[in-house]
């Protein structure tokens, strides 16, 4: 295909730039919306009702997920043409640079790792949700309603493995995004002098907001299930 | 100072190559990096071996000729000098030196220490260049250029080629030269015009050679020994980005 957005690098990394930014949004609106079950029950499955199985959640989740199998079959490529760039033959001793995060050096092993965390989550909460209601069943794997998701989050986080395993996921996603969310500004040219201090801040927040607001519905939900 | 040094000795681009052990004695702080290599070579020829070849120039720091991966860093472990500007005083007596030459796919060594950067020279043919038509000399200071604009264009005009930055970046990414490139012609208003044709032109030369792509690690800054920033490099993504979008 001769379109600069496959053919050229600095094309290929606004793909990756692009589809990055998307997702980061969409998991602050995940946040944001996971941070209600704290308060109440209902309002969460209210929340959970209104993103079923209807036509604007679908339309919504079949272009999330093309976002996702973008950005991960361009982290895969384009770190296989990196690895090539590279060549066989390595340097016997490296070090860190100055000012080199080691994120920025490790984004593929980490975005592994977040879709590592990806599929557990897949197979606990959205195929005994939205899964359930596209193929019409009232009730899912567990015997509870697809759309009681304040259920489902206090089921599976009584449960330590899961608490340890989504912390993991969490931690593994804050390391991808203190790079990530910084650096998609300067692959779509938003960023100089003057900014790069202030950017790396912005990512190093959203970075934590984003672990902190997931993380937190797990901590609460667990030490609820302890009292 | 007495110095054991690991060098990579290769007999040509072909043939493997292998790090041998050396040791050099009476090396005087006050000297060269090299010049110790100069005095090992200086030794090699008199025991009638073949002394190790590595790229070197002006000596000053300009010609962006020597390059050598030294201990893990482009140019060695000070920040913003060449290896010619490198003094054994940043070394330590018995100290182990490894000195490596540049590693990057589109850099190929041609024996032991010295590579072949002419993709470096390739990318510039494709478009680091203003087209001026031969005529009188135009007044140098008939175009006013505001000061930042200027200073800013002088910052990215002091890349010497030296290939340092694909040399560190883990993608083998040319992307800081060909940045400072395009950048200190796109500040000025003889380059201006031509901005958008050289800014893909160059990018395409470069991913052509088999550059990688820029994952914004910044390392290829931290080793330049120009001290050129990557903000140049978000202005060549501007520039390349705009001159698609309005294909
Ligand atoms: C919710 C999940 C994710 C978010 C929010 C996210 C976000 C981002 C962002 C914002 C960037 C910066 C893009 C740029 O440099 O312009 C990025 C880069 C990257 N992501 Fe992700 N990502 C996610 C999941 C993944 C997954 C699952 C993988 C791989 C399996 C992955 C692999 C990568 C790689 C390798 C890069 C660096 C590409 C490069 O510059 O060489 N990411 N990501």
């Amino acid at each position: 295909m001769n379109c600069f957005l496959v053919q050229s690098s600095v094309g290929r990394k606004l793909v990756m730039s692009i589809s990055g930014c998307c997702l980061v949004l969409f998991l602050l609106f995940h946040m944001s919306m996971n941070i209600t079950a704290v308060f109440s029950a209902e309002a969460y499955d209210a929340i959970c009702a209104f993103l079923g199985a209807n036509w604007y959640a679908l339309v919504a989740t079949v272009a999330l997920a093309a976002l996702v199998v973008v950005h991960i079959l361009y982290a895969i490529w384009l770190t296989l043409q990196n690895r090539t760039a590279r060549g066989s033959q390595r340097y016997k001793v490296t070090v860190q640079e100055a000012n080199v995060s080691w994120s920025s050096k490790n984004m593929l092993v980490l975005g592994f790792a977040v879709l590592a965390g990806l599929l557990v989550h897949f197979f606990n909460f959205w195929y005994n949700m939205q899964f359930t209601e596209i193929m019409g069943e009232h009730v899912n794997s567990l015997g509870t309603s697809p759309v009681s998701g304040a259920e489902l989050i206090a089921y599976h986080f009584s449960k330590l493995p899961y608490v340890i395993i989504y912390l993991v996921w969490f931690a593994a996603l804050w390391f991808h995004l203190t790079h990530g969310v910084w650096s998609m500004f300067q692959s779509v040219g938003w960023a100089n002098k003057t900014w790069y201090p202030r950017l790396k801040c912005i990512a190093n927040v959203v970075a934590t907001l984003v672990f902190a607001g997931f993380a937190l519905v797990v901590v609460v939900f667990y030490i609820r299930s302890l009292c | 100072m007495k110095l054991n040094l690991k060098i990579w000795r290769q007999k040509d681009a072909k043939s493997e190559g292998k790090l041998k052990d050396y040791t050099v004695d009476n090396i005087s702080p006050d000297s060269s990096f090299l010049e110790m290599l100069d005095i090992l070579n200086n030794d090699l020829i008199h025991k009638g071996e073949e002394p190790i070849v590595f790229d070197h120039d002006c000596r000053e720091g300009i010609c962006g000729m020597c390059s050598l991966h030294i201990n893990g860093h482009a140019h060695g472990p000070d920040s913003e000098i060449t290896t010619c500007q490198l003094h054994m005083r940043k070394f330590k007596d018995g100290d182990t030196i490894v000195i490596e030459p540049w590693r990057s796919a589109a850099f190929p060594v041609i024996k032991d220490l010295a590579v072949d950067r002419s993709a470096y020279d390739k990318i510039l043919q494709a478009g680091g260049f203003i087209s001026v038509n031969t005529g009188g000399v135009p007044d140098a200071n008939a175009i006013p250029i505001p000061k930042e604009d200027a200073d800013e264009s002088m910052d990215a005009a002091a890349c010497i080629g030296c290939g340092a930055c694909a040399a560190t970046c883990k993608n083998g990414s040319a992307m800081l030269f060909v940045a400072a490139r395009v950048s200190s012609l796109a500040k000025l208003p003889q380059g201006r015009v031509e901005g958008a044709r050289r800014a893909k032109a160059m990018v395409a030369k470069m991913d052509e050679l088999g550059f990688g792509n820029c994952t914004n690690t910044g390392a290829c800054e931290a080793e330049c020994p120009k001290g050129i920033s990557i903000s140049h490099i978000a202005r060549l993504n501007r520039e390349f980005l705009s001159a698609k979008l309005k294909d």
